[in-house]
């Protein structure tokens, strides 16, 4: 499929998201397409230095943290999704191959599984100075920069939909189910009227 | 609603989570060999005690992975929570 066909599964709101913008107190940013890579393995085996070396990033140990390549080497981000899961992040159409190959050839013979679910999941910016009071009329964590400040994560639940917010300078990254955007996009509208 | 201490997640809403009965069942080494009764009773029959009550959850909204916890089921006080195959922790 070409750039050309794909559609944002949050594309009919991109007006809704320029008008919310207008208030100052909130951006909905629509980023989609961005590459979304499920790593599984066993760091007991000893792998874990190989794999990171093939992917420039260090796998968080610590549950519900992120790490990010440092400026040069790629733009890649890794979040905790359990003890031996990771959701490797990268700017839309990453040049996968060798990221593949790469993590093959770390494993060795360890079991590794590296899989695209780049279309599983849709990306929303959640921003601006009422980012978090608008994520906690329907998220129960606590989200303050104290607690989930930049380089946390979750899973969670967004107004009862399965999501994984992962703490951005000046908001979250919502990362939904593509099916569940458009409903969570409404939910989010509606919950915002009263900083618009 | 409760508030459950994931172990590797930490503390999360209820909601989040799958209840998946009593822990510690363990299955039969030679399932063939138990007789009917026998094999019900490892079916359906579980402890339902006034008190700490060890039990399996899933944090289905998180991280997906299945552990124990000791709950009171007189309070809903959860006493201990423990990874898969740790043993069950003393409780008061
Ligand atoms: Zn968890």
């Amino acid at each position: 499929m070409t750039a050309e066909e794909r559609r944002s599964p949050l594309a009919a709101f991109a007006d809704r998201f320029d008008a919310a913008a207008k208030s100052g107190n909130l951006r909905l940013t629509d980023l989609p397409f961005r590459t979304q890579l499920n790593l599984r393995v066993d760091t007991g085996g000893g792998v874990a230095a190989g794999l990171e070396a093939a992917l420039g990033v260090p796998l968080p140990a610590e549950p519900n943290t992120v790490s990010a390549t440092t400026a040069g080497s790629g733009d890649l981000t890794v979040t905790w999704l359990g003890p031996d899961e990771w959701l490797v992040l990268g700017p839309p159409d990453l040049a996968q191959e060798p990221l593949h190959r790469a993590v093959q050839e770390a494993a060795g013979d360890q079991h590794v599984s590296l899989v695209d679910v780049s279309a599983q999941r849709t990306t929303l910016l959640v921003a601006g100075p009422r980012a978090r009071d608008l994520l906690a009329h329907g998220c129960g964590l606590d989200l303050h920069p104290s607690v989930f400040g930049p380089g946390r994560c979750a899973q969670t639940m967004l107004a009862r939909a399965q999501v994984v917010l992962v703490a951005q300078p000046d908001g979250f990254h919502v990362l939904v189910r593509a099916s569940f955007a458009a409903y969570l996009a409404e939910w989010l509208l509606d919950a915002a009227t009263e900083y618009l | 609603m409760l508030l459950i201490p994931c172990p590797w997640c930490g503390p999360r809403d209820e909601t989040e989570f799958h209840y998946g009965g009593q822990a510690h069942v363990a299955y039969p080494g030679n399932p063939a060999a138990l007789s009917d009764e026998e094999w019900a009773r490892y079916l359906f029959f579980r402890d339902n005690p006034k008190g700490a009550f060890a039990e399996r959850w899933n944090h289905s909204a998180g991280c997906r992975r299945w552990f124990n916890a000791v709950r009171d089921t007189a309070d809903n006080e959860i006493r201990a929570v423990y990874r898969t195959g740790e043993p069950r922790p003393v409780t008061a």
